[in-house]
Order: structure tokens, then sequence, then C-alpha cells
């Protein structure tokens, strides 16, 4: 791929709960660009993103960003430097109202959040509708929205999303992969693991195929549409006879 | 029984229920942040005692009390950074084991310290001092101690409802990981939660002690496990039930002992445990959950 790698990961290995999670990947992310890493359940997806946002120390490799080793960092650093997750399963504090849940993702942030609250309901209409509602009631959909609004509250420079589709309607799936490339387009860099592995390589620029811990195909996002491979593991075809 | 005695009755009952509620407020919010029921809590609250007695042979009392009430938080802080934090992706089981030796190590740490024999605790001649309002009378501490934990409930109620830390603190109590991914230091936040619950616990061992004139190894022991069923009774984690759950306590163990069952009082506080327990488990205020997945 491109020299001008944003995210840079080299060999990197993780152990998690007494499995070898992650066996030496390397993947980059170009400045701008949206990544997609695809595969199934177990393959070590969602491992990575935790290793890079620093919730999970590696065994071996390195992650730079930006040209600067965060291997080792904590996750409040990596968070001050601009990298952010929306975690699996939205993860929005229940207990908390979508204000604070808004704001609590600007913790790192010490200045008046006005302005950055007003671009977050601009994008997430809805939101501002339900601004004292506690995050626990909202419905799946809003709760991603939520948990999308949130990570953009520490104004990242990447935004990493673990299955932002995960159990929603199909249209409202569409329209998470619509904020995506709204964001995108706003100059976030995003790097994206999905199982909706169709929507993600329509979306993506460039993705990366994981199974087992191990990256096995990367390419363009339309490449990997066209794969016959990827077609039969991932998008439910079956090669024909 | 008249009414100015039954009045009377309540007033001591209330203010135990004070005191109790102080410390218990410290179990509650170490459960709601780590998951974690911190056995030493009650020693901790006995150390409290004995520093407040050698603070006093030095320095007047106000003096001594700033002086204790730091002392106390450095206690709780340095008790997690040494037996609590290294532990922090163990098994729960592990910190609550961690939790109990740290009770044991303080209890014979005084006790070598200190020798097992009772010491009398220092009198602070203000709140010693005994008003009378109405029919009843009553020295200071007793009156002081209700208003005093209200005034503190309040001021940490709203605390964790509207300041930026408050806000952290229900992010990590909800959830550990998404909290960190925040950006919110969980170490910081823990920190924070021990020395508040410290600090309660010295407020209540100067009330405490005040009315009880002696300190010895094992004083915290009893009230400790008290306080942590006034915690369960009014639903672990919640601040506000901690409170109503030391008042029931304190309020009915003052009713046994006025009716002449006083061998009972103690039995009472667990009796109601167990009913709790079986009842309603979550407690009087326990989380409700509001999911939706």
């Amino acid at each position: 791929m491109e020299n001008n790698a944003y995210l840079k990961i080299t060999d990197l290995s993780v152990s998690y709960g007494g499995i070898h999670a992650v066996k030496g990947i390397s993947l980059e992310v170009p400045k701008g660009k949206i990544v997609t890493l695809i595969g199934s359940n177990g393959a070590g997806k969602s491992t990575t993103l935790r290793t890079i946002a620093g919730v999970v120390k590696p065994k071996a490799g390195s992650i730079q960003f930006d040209g600067k080793e965060i291997c080792g960092k904590s996750p409040d650093d990596i968070v001050s430097m601009g990298i952010t997750l929306v975690p699996e399963g939205r993860r929005v504090f229940g207990n908390l109202t979508v204000l604070e849940n808004l704001k609590i993702g600007a913790y790192v942030h010490n200045d008046r959040l006005d302005k950055y609250l007003d671009d977050i309901y601009e994008l997430f209409p809805r939101l501002k509708e339900r601004e004292w509602q506690l995050a626990g009631t909202l419905s799946g959909g809003e709760q991603q929205m939520l948990a999308v609004g949130r990570a953009l509250m520490s104004r990242p420079k990447l935004i990493m999303m673990d299955e932002p589709s995960l159990g929603l309607a199909p249209l409202i799936v569409k329209d998470i992969f619509d904020i995506i490339k709204t964001i995108n387009a706003e100059g976030i860099t995003v790097l994206l693991i999905e199982q909706n592995a169709n929507m993600a390589l329509k979306t993506a620029d460039w993705g990366y195929v994981m199974e087992t811990g191990v990256i096995t195909m990367e390419g363009t996002g339309a490449d990997l549409l066209a794969n016959e491979s990827v077609k039969e593991a991932y998008l439910g075809k079956r090669k024909e006879d | 029984m008249t009414l100015s005695v039954f009045l009377q009755h309540c007033l001591t009952g209330i203010s135990l229920g004070g005191a109790y509620a102080l410390i218990a407020i410290g179990y509650t919010m170490v459960y709601g942040i780590l998951r974690l029921i911190n056995f030493a809590h009650g020693d901790i609250f006995m150390m409290a005692g004995y520093f407040m007695i050698f603070a006093m042979v030095s320095f007047p009392w106000y003096v001594a009390i700033p002086l204790v009430l730091i002392a106390t938080v450095l206690l709780g802080v340095f008790i997690e950074r040494a037996a609590y934090k290294p532990l922090r992706n163990a098994p729960r089981m592990s910190i609550m084991i961690s939790a109990i030796g740290v009770s044991y190590l303080l209890q014979n740490l005084a006790t070598y310290l200190f020798t097992a024999l009772p010491r009398g605790y220092p009198t602070i001649p203000i709140l010693k001092k005994i008003f009378q309002i109405g029919p009843l009378s009553a020295s200071l501490v007793t009156f002081i101690t209700p208003v005093l934990t209200l005034a503190l409930v309040y001021l940490l109620v709203f605390l964790i409802n509207h300041s930026k830390v408050g806000m952290a603190m229900r992010a990590v109590s909800r959830d550990f990981e998404t909290a960190q991914l925040m950006g919110i230091k969980i170490n910081r936040v823990i920190t924070i939660t021990f020395a508040i619950g410290s600090l309660l616990a010295a407020v209540g061992s100067i009330l405490y002690f005040t009315d009880r004139m002696a300190v010895f190894p094992f004083s915290g022991a009893l009230p400790g496990l008290k306080c942590f069923v006034a915690a369960v009774l009014g639903g672990i984690g919640s601040i506000p039930g901690a409170m109503v759950g030391g008042f029931i306590l304190g309020l009915g163990e003052t009713a046994l002992v006025a009716l002449g069952y006083s061998t009972f009082s103690d039995a009472f506080t667990f009796v109601l445990l167990i009913l709790m327990l079986l009842i309603r488990p979550t407690g009087l205020f326990g989380e409700k959950v509001t999911d939706k997945v």
C-alpha cells in the first residue's frame, strides 16, 4: 500500500485470556481513508482494536500512530493523541443521561463543550431530542448513534469501530454506514471491523481479511468483494460448480 | 413510656444511625466502583480512633481533627495502593481475600502497637457540652451527628451527580473498560473513592467514639460489620441507601435497648440482613437494571 501510513501496525502479537488471539499481524491505515478488517467471530479483530486503544497490552510488535510509537501507552494517553474506539455492543453508560454520555466522551478535554455538542446534535438530531433521557432507555440504533457521537466528542483523528451494525435492523445499518462516510468526509480516518462484510467492503477504500489471528488477504474493497474465497467465506455466496 | 422519653430514645437512635451511615457510605462507594467489599473499612475506622487519641495528646481539638482526617485518608489510599491495586485484573475473590487479610493485619498491628487494652478516647469539650431542647437533653455530638451526616450525604450526592469526577465515578461503576476508552484514569477515580470513603469513616469515628469513650483494636470489627449490613439493607452501591440503612439500624438497635432487650441488639442487625436478603436481595434502593440489549 502507500507509504503514508497514518496508523502502522507491525508484527503485532497479543495473548488475551490465555489465547494467542493475534499472531503477528501487520496492517496500515492511510490518512483520511476508510479501512476495514473483516473476518469471522474469534478471528482476533476486536482484540486488535482493543490493543490499539491501549486496554489490552500486546506481547510483541509495534503500533505507530502519526509516526509515534503508541504501544504500551495508557488508554487515556491514546485518546488524547486522537484515537478513539467505539466498542462492540455499543456499551453506552445506561445509568447516565444522553448528554452526560456525550460529555464523558470529551473527558480528556477541559474546554467548553457547547460547540462540539452542537456538531454532534447536527449529525444525530435524535440525540438532541433525548438529551435528558437515560442512555439505557434508548433503542439499539439510538444507542449506536450515541456511542458514535460519544466517540466523536473526543475529537478523534482516527475513529475505530467494532461491529457498529451488530444487531441492528437493515435500515438502521444503512444509516450507520452513511454516517461512517459522513465522518470520513470530514477528514477523520476510519478503521472499521465488520461481520457484515458486504457493506463494509462497499464502504471501505481498503480491506484486510483476518482469520484465526493472522491476516490472510488484503486489497481494495472492490477487489475483495469480487474475490471468490471472500465471497464464499463472508458474503454467503457459494462457488458455482 | 412518656413522649419525652420516647423522643430521647429516637434522638439517640438517629445519632447512632448517623455514625453508622457515614461508615456505610465507604462500603457502598467502594463496592459501586470495584465490586469489592472492603472488609478493612471497619478497621480503618478503628485506626482513625487511635489517630485521634495520639493527635489529641499534643494538639488542641481543632488541629487534631483535620490531622486525623488527613491521616485516615492517607491510610485508606495507601491500603488501596498496596493491597488492592496489584490485584486489579485478578479474579474478584482474590481481592476480597486480600481485603480480609488487610482487616486482620490492621487489627493485629493495632494490638501489637497499642496493646489490646482499651484506651480512653479523648474528650472534645465542645462536643460533650450538654444541650437542652425542650424536654430533651443530650450532648452536642448527639445533635450534631445526624445533621452532619445529612449535610455530608447531600454534598456527596451533589458531587457525584454534578461534577466531572462524579460523572467519571458513575461511568466507572457501570463499565470499567468503556470508561477507560473514554480516557478516564481509572486509578485516579479509585483513589478518590477510597479517599472519600476513608474521610467519612474518620468523621464517623470521631462522632462514634466521642459517645463510646474507649478504643481497642477490635472496636472496628462489629461496627464495621453492622455498617456493611446497613449498606446491604439500603442496596449496596447506593449512597442514599447506605444512609437510610444506617439510620434504620441505629434506630432499631436503640429501640431494642430501650425496650429492655439489649442482649438482642446485635442479633437484630443480622436478622434484618437475613430478612432483607430473603425478601429483597437488591436492598431498598438497589440498582435497577434499565439496560436494553
